[in-house]
């Protein structure tokens, strides 16, 4: 399939130098859904430094997540590693008494090479709690991928699938609401109530999801193994979906992801049939959601986009927005993985054709520095970009969006599609209203002088 | 190894930052890995900049790891030389250039030698200084690069202004209040007739610092960043520096005096004219300030014994706590800063002002001590906020670290005359609030309460079933009674008696269009 695509869509390559969240920063969200938690930030000042000034509020409420700050002595190997964790550990299973304790290892564990995945096992036996390590540093991944470190880690504590035949019996009348068909686990972390609605979307459809990994507990980790299918939820997830297939002999089901009303419905529509289930009512679905979009589609038709690039749900929102109506001119993505976003780029070919619009260039590993010049003769309706860019562009005169929301708001499945178009109308909206205002009025000619002065 | 919730100042390589991006047109490129540039966020965000913060990085990735920067640290500078023409590039170290042990001060000079742009390697330790050392050693090192070079080159102009100048130093990006503080301190200077030489690095232009010299003296408002340069200057070419925070009116009178010794020192040599500040003091003090007033009103009568505890930086704790003991006739029980390398100092400072002197870097030990003391109000950082919050204990920010709400966009300078008004509002409101809770407290809260709740509720004769009581607990719980609410309108409109979760998301999707 991949060979298919890359026929039609062209990816490009830069530099890197772009700005990003540093992939600890999933222990934010992470730490909240899995409430049996602890996370453990093993790195130095600077790791704190960001969690403590990217996550703001949320530092003060007891947090179960800390830093194991690194000192001097831990670099120059003066004091041991094991004895210095086996402390803190101690310490957390006093204070908060988790299920399971996350190491999330950082550029100095790696620099110094310090064996977490050694150290572990022995400390686990020792003090009695389940450690999972996760390398989740700024020299190998990018912001979400944080999470599909984690996950991956995780998934090697999923149990075996052993009472796979007890539980498909289940009570008579789930049989008869479900069909009987293999178990059907999701991954990635979604917000509870986002994942009911999944759930309940595909129970519609009469296809039961017996588990998600990661589940609101540790404790109810899903069971995988042989026979059990997988899919993925969020397009930055490659290495879950890899290990889920190679380490536990999982049937990845590769879909588009349920971004938007179509993308929801080509993730059930690719599901379904591995199920041999014929899906029901769908397309009407679809069309309702699409009619209750129109008062936000009236807005952005038409309109183009630049997403800069920096937590991998760009082309699952490109692709969205196209079939919105609007034209993007450029996908940037730090990391693209051509194998599990196979489904994903082929809805994106197929949603361009439909829609007549050029495909968008797709830049990986890009350099913000030649984007900003590309934006200045492409002079987008909107960006969606970083946190560090984002008001120096609207200073220049565009109009921006922070990347980093839609990794936070809640964007899947076919009610959430309003909150995605909520965003990207947000900054459109904001900007027409104060369009009266003669002094914050944009002037498109200024602006070019200006980026000329900054570039 | 140390476990750590929070901390009260940054690592190393952002004050160096925090120092290059107040410069006009010098570049910082970080040694760093991905996502180490999240100081561009914080300036961004925080400060509310329009420009881009001068501030890159030359990513450490895996194969910088396997076989070492080589010729990419150089050809970073060479390129963000070409493309954006800094006077200066400063090259950032971090935590990870300073284990992976890579020559930076070679990619520099090598850098330097081709480059237009002057490149120099900040020269500061991660493992060894905070932020706040950090970014006074980086200034200090810019400004010793300039002189130094100039210096050598004997085009240096040492002759002093005609009329008496000043520099101020340590006024810069990030700071707590410090744009406003330093329009207060030029004002302050305006009235005292003193020329501004120069403001670093705020605003400053590196090609200006040769005229550093030219001021008669230095004014170092803030402790933490400054004094270095200050030292410099007056071990090189003799210059005298004021390092009272004119903070308070005692401070205040006490910096201005300093002041006029130095600007009369120097006047009796250029045979200009003595000059004499204590009227201006005076009238200040008595007649300008409202906060002198204030301080004798009932009001204030009312704060007298009251118990505080106040944490912060070095300066900024010190001074408030002199401030609130000395001219509000408020007790403060403890008094402490996260400035462990500065202690001598601040004990020096407040000797006899507190009860008791804590040295720690630690919240949870301040958390503590606040818990024990059970003060009236804190004067801490956001820090000590959020532990007042947890205590219903009412608190008032005096220091970084701080939010954006402490970036305020009216004028609210802590330093000078006007200053004095700002933290006399700022005391009197902590305190007053913390009398109205008690009212409150006393009289059982807001009398509206009990009927407003009951007005609001609606599920009578609804049943929800227990999957979908469970969804429900899953709903944040400042939120939870609204969505409750929403969705049990919503079965009645519809005739639903009993809620399931399927009930529940079909109103949510209709709630939410």
């Amino acid at each position: 399939m991949s060979v298919e695509i890359s026929e039609t869509l062209t990816f490009e390559c830069e530099t890197g130098n772009y700005h990003t969240f540093c992939p600890i920063s999933c222990v934010s969200w992470l730490y909240q859904k899995i409430e049996d938690s602890f996370f453990l930030v093993i790195g130095t000042k600077t790791c704190g430094y960001f969690l403590q000034n990217t996550l703001g509020v949320m530092i003060f409420a007891e947090p179960r997540y800390a830093m194991a700050e690194l000192e001097e002595g831990d670099i120059s190997a003066q004091l041991n590693d094991y004895e210095e964790l086996k402390r803190l550990c101690i310490r957390i299973k006093k204070d908060r008494n988790p299920n399971v304790i996350i190491w999330i290892g950082t550029c100095t564990t790696e620099i110094i090479k310090m064996d977490l995945e050694g150290m572990a096992p022995k400390l686990e036996y020792e003090i009695g709690i389940p450690i999972v390590v996760a390398r989740a540093n700024g020299l190998d991944y990018a912001s979400t991928q944080g999470e599909d470190t984690v996950l991956a880690a995780m998934a090697h504590r999923c149990l075996e699938q052993e009472s796979f035949v007890r539980e498909r019996n289940g009570t008579i009348q789930e049989l008869v609401e479900y069909g009987d068909h293999p178990p059907l686990t999701l991954f990635g972390s979604l917000p509870s109530n986002v994942a009911s609605q999944l759930n309940l979307e595909l129970r519609r459809q009469s296809v039961k999801v017996s588990g998600w990994l990661p589940a609101h507990r540790y404790t109810h980790l899903p069971s995988l193994g042989d026979g059990v299918y997988v899919c993925g939820v969020n397009p930055f997830l490659g290495r879950t979906a890899t290990t889920l297939v190679r380490r536990e002999r999982c049937r990845l089901i590769g879909a588009p992801f349920p971004i938007g009303p179509d993308g929801t419905r080509a993730w059930i529509e690719k599901i379904c049939p591995v199920f041999d289930i014929e899906t029901q009512g769908l397309e009407e679905r679809e069309k309702r959601t699409w009619e209750s979009l129109k008062d936000y589609i009236s807005l952005v038709r038409g309109k183009s986009v630049f997403f800069m690039g920096d937590n991998l749900l760009e082309v699952s929102l490109a692709r969205f927005l196209i079939r919105c109506g609007m034209i993007v001119y450029e996908i940037g993505i730090p990391y693209m993985d051509k194998r599990y976003q196979a489904a994903e780029l082929a809805l994106l070919r197929d949603t361009c054709i439909k829609m007549c619009v050029p495909i968008p260039r797709i830049v990986e590993k890009p350099d913000n520095y030649n984007q900003i010049r590309r934006m200045r003769e492409l002079q987008p309706d909107l960006v969606i970009t970083g946190m560090a860019h984002a008001d120096p562009l609207e200073a220049r005169g565009m109009n921006t969006k922070w990347s980093v929301e839609f990794t936070f708001a809640q964007i899947h499945g076919f009610a959430n599609a309003r909150n995605v178009l909520e965003l990207v109308t947000r900054p459109l909206r904001r900007n027409d209203d104060l369009e009266d205002l003669g002094r914050t009025r944009k002037d498109r000619v200024k602006i070019n002088c200006k980026l000329g002065s900054i570039l | 190894m140390r476990l750590a919730y929070w901390m009260y100042a940054g690592p190393a390589h952002i004050g160096t930052l925090r120092v290059a991006s107040s410069f006009k047109n010098v570049h910082a490129i970080m040694h760093a890995p991905l996502g180490d540039d999240y100081f561009n966020v914080m300036r961004s965000m925080l400060e509310r900049e329009r420009d881009f913060a001068p501030v890159t990085a030359s990513i450490v990735d895996r194969h910088v790891l396997a076989r070492g920067s080589r010729e990419k640290v150089v050809d970073n500078i060479l390129r963000k030389e070409k493309e954006e023409r800094p006077d200066l590039i400063i090259l950032t170290p971090t935590c990870t250039s300073s284990i992976l042990q890579e020559d930076l001060q070679n990619f520099a000079n090598r850098a330097s030698r081709i480059s237009d742009s002057n490149v120099i390697f900040a020269n500061v330790d991660h493992y060894q200084v905070n932020e706040l050392q950090a970014a006074d050693r980086t200034l200090e090192q810019v400004v010793q690069y300039y002189l130094d070079r100039f210096h050598g080159q004997e085009t240096l102009d040492q002759s002093l202004t005609d009329v008496p100048s000043a520099n101020i130093i340590g006024i810069f990006t990030l700071g707590f209040h410090s744009q406003h503080d330093c329009r207060e301190l030029r004002r302050l200077l305006r009235d005292l007739d003193i020329k501004i030489n120069q403001v670093i690095p705020e605003g400053g232009s590196i090609k200006d610092l040769k005229n550093l010299p030219k001021a008669w003296f230095n004014l170092v408002p803030y402790r933490e960043v400054g004094l270095m340069t200050a030292m410099y200057l007056e071990k090189k070419f003799g210059m005298p520096y004021v390092s009272t925070t004119p903070m308070g009116f005692v401070d205040m009178a006490e910096c201005i005096q300093q002041i006029q010794r130095n600007v009369n020192t120097l006047a009796s040599i250029s045979s200009n004219k003595r000059v004499d500040y204590e009227p201006y003091i005076d009238e200040q003090t008595r007649f300008v300030s409202r906060a002198a007033w204030f301080s004798r009103s009932i009001d204030c009568q009312n704060l007298t014994g009251k118990e505080t505890v106040v944490f912060g930086d070095a300066t900024h704790a010190a001074l408030i706590t002199k401030m609130l003991t000395r001219e509000m006739g408020i007790h403060v029980s403890c008094a402490g800063t996260y400035c462990k390398h500065d202690a001598e100092w601040f004990k020096e400072q407040i000797q006899g002002f507190c009860d008791k002197i804590l040295i720690t870097d630690d919240h949870a030990e301040v958390g503590d001590m606040i818990a024990r003391v059970e003060p009236s109000a804190i004067f801490g950082t956001q820090m000590e906020r959020h532990i007042g919050k947890r205590l219903d204990i009412p608190c008032g920010v005096i220091s970084s670290p701080v939010h954006i709400q402490n970036f305020p966009l009216g004028y609210r300078p802590f330093l000078g005359y006007e200053g004095t008004n700002q933290i006399a509002d700022l005391v009197y409101n902590s305190f007053a609030l913390g009398m109205e809770d008690h009212l409150l407290d006393l009289f059982g809260g807001h009398d509206t309460k009990e009927i407003m709740t009951r007005s609001l509720s609606t599920g009578i004769g609804l049943i929800w079933d227990p999957e979908s009581r469970l969804e429900l607990n899953k709903i944040p719980h400042f939120v939870r009674n609204k969505v409750k609410r929403k969705i049990e309108r919503f079965a009645q409109q519809k005739g639903i008696v009993n809620i399931t979760v399927e009930v529940m998301c079909a109103a949510r999707e209709v709630l939410s269009t």
